[in-house]
């Protein structure tokens, strides 16, 4: 189903992008050298000052992956909410896979060869079948979605996503009574992939990546396969080629470079929740009034452009602002338990 | 001698203050990365650490390879640790959770990660005070046993650091096991002064 009318969750006031006004500025501190001065200064200075400072005050990385235009319906209902600088989007990333830091994917993504990939849809179904990498752009129709992304940390972004609907690739497959539940796993390539061969670098996750979905949540119209934002081709480090967008689940869910989708009978495993059951649940859904152990999940802060006195905290919305849509399917579900 | 501390002491100033400047003026203009505050937070964080350390090995190394120089900067090192802290704080009030007194109170009391922080910031608020040379004087042998307080400090902010990660444990466990490993090599010390006692 392609959603034309406005849903509930979209908003209808003009689309405003600051987009522009971060790159002019971007651009204008970079003239006057700022940057370089600050690198001078730091490089002048021992390391044990300011620990892992140093990458700080580096300009921004050169991104050489390669990415390609798409073709794809636009996002017809305008989404009120300030967009996340593309900037910003490619550069702040949890991909363990690439290391730990948020700018770690960026800096250590960008030779990831994603030429031939291979997805392959099976488990309990009638029509298994194999994507490579010229079919996950061309076998559906794409379209634009604008989402709100929450981290599980408390941070949020608004990012535009090229995609297509994930009940769209299951349906193709036909899947069978016994598949009551979907799951997905990441590649595993340590040699492409510096956290997986490294603990240190992979902050102690056992890869590969799984996440998981019940049937009928990923059978929802929301859930999102997304190969491409900004329109153009998903950057390594955001999960290129081919990566899941649940908005209304924390961001960990939404799982990147998928190499396998399986329809299974029971409760497929997920790795932040094998990782610290009592930190992730399998659900994860956005939930203000369940907080992680360790920090509230009441607000968030939205980044967009603006420096520290951006005022950016705003208050957290039940599914992420698409209970609309999603809280339906949590009816009977104690969501305190089932976080 | 005295020219020798006051440029070594020149030197602490802008290299405490110089990195500190310029990673303010990227955060403030939105160049520290996506996301400039969580970026100020772990700068101030670590910065505060490293130098609680660095002002710890002073005393072993100087008396070790026989430079007094050391121990003349050892105050300034620690009250720059104090500062970046006392920013630390500052920052995750001011630019987090954004002057919401209560979430702050309330992630003060509710997370034990932050409620450690707390506790190892207001000994470093302590020591800070204390370090003023009259009143050092005026407290005479228990200004040392004050100070002593700055090891439980280093454990506190090791545990705050191990505790504040998702899973990537390796650094703060780094960090906490040279914490234990300076605490270790003043134990001798500490042992003299609980036969005297
Ligand atoms: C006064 C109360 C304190 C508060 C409210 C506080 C708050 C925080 C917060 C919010 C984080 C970030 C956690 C995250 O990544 O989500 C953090 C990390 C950290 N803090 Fe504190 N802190 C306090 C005291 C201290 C003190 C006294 C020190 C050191 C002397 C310190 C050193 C650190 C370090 C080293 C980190 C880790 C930075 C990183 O991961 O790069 N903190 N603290």
């Amino acid at each position: 189903m392609l959603i034309k009318s406005p849903a509930k969750s979209s908003l209808k006031e003009h689309q405003v992008t600051d987009e522009s006004v971060y790159l002019q500025r971007r651009q204008l501190v970079k003239k006057m050298g700022f940057i370089g001065a600050g690198t001078l200064i730091a490089s002048a200075i021992p390391s044990v000052v300011h620990g892992k400072g140093l990458d700080f005050f580096s300009s921004e990385p050169t991104q050489t992956f390669q990415r390609y235009p798409l073709n794809f319906t636009a996002n017809s209902t305008n989404n009120a909410q300030v967009l996340t600088p593309e900037a910003k989007v490619t550069s702040h990333n949890n991909f363990y896979e690439f290391g730990t830091n948020k700018s770690d994917p960026v800096n250590n993504a960008q030779s990831f060869n994603v030429n031939p990939w291979k997805l392959t849809i099976s488990g309990e179904c009638d029509k298994p079948y194999t994507l490579d990498l010229d079919a996950l752009t061309k076998s559906f129709v794409l379209e634009e979605r604008i989402y709100r992304l929450r981290c599980v940390e408390a941070w949020s972004m608004v990012i535009p996503w090229v995609g297509f609907e994930l009940a769209t690739l299951l349906k193709k497959a036909q899947p069978n009574s016994r598949a009551k539940y979907v799951a997905f796993e990441t590649l595993y390539d340590p040699e492409q992939m510096p956290g997986q061969a490294s603990r240190r670098l992979g902050g102690g996750v056992d890869y590969p990546y799984v996440e998981g979905l019940r049937i009928d949540e990923a059978m929802n119209p929301l859930a999102l396969m997304s190969v491409g934002l900004y329109g153009k081709t998903l950057p390594a480090q955001n999960g290129a080629p081919i990566r899941l967008v649940v908005p209304w689940k924390y961001g960990f869910k939404s799982i990147k470079s998928i190499v396998a989708i399986k329809f299974v009978e029971h409760p497929p495993a997920s790795t932040w929740n094998i990782l610290a059951p009592s930190e992730y649940g399998f659900y994860a859904n956005v939930n203000p009034n369940v907080d992680h152990p360790r920090w509230s999940q009441a607000s968030e802060r939205r980044i967009t452009s603006g420096g520290l006195f951006a005022r950016n905290r705003i208050d957290t919305l039940p599914f992420n602002g698409y209970g609309g849509e999603v809280a339906e399917m949590y009816r009977d579900l104690d969501l305190r338990k089932n976080f | 001698m005295k020219y020798n501390v006051f440029f070594f002491k020149l030197f602490i100033h802008l290299a405490a203050l110089l990195p500190l400047v310029n990673a303010y003026y990227l955060a403030f203009t939105d160049q520290l990365g996506a996301d400039p505050v969580e970026a100020i937070i772990h700068f101030t964080g670590i910065g505060a650490f490293n130098l609680l350390l660095l002002s710890l090995v002073i005393t072993p190394i100087s008396k070790r390879f026989k430079i007094s120089l050391l121990v003349k900067v050892r105050r300034l090192v620690g009250l720059y640790s104090f500062t970046y802290a006392l920013l630390h704080l500052t920052n995750f009030l001011v630019f987090e959770v954004q002057f919401d007194w209560l979430l702050f109170l309330n992630e003060i009391i509710d997370r034990p990660y932050i409620t450690i922080g707390m506790a190892g910031l207001l000994i470093l608020l302590t020591l800070a005070i204390t370090s003023i040379s009259a009143l050092k004087k005026r407290m005479g042998k228990n200004w040392q046993k004050l100070h002593n307080w700055v090891y439980l400090a280093v454990i506190f902010v090791g545990i705050h650091f191990y505790w504040s990660v998702k899973s990537d444990i390796i650094e703060p466990s780094i960090y906490l096991f040279i914490s234990i490993t300076l605490l270790a090599l003043r134990f001798e010390k500490f042992k003299k002064r609980i036969k005297k006692s």
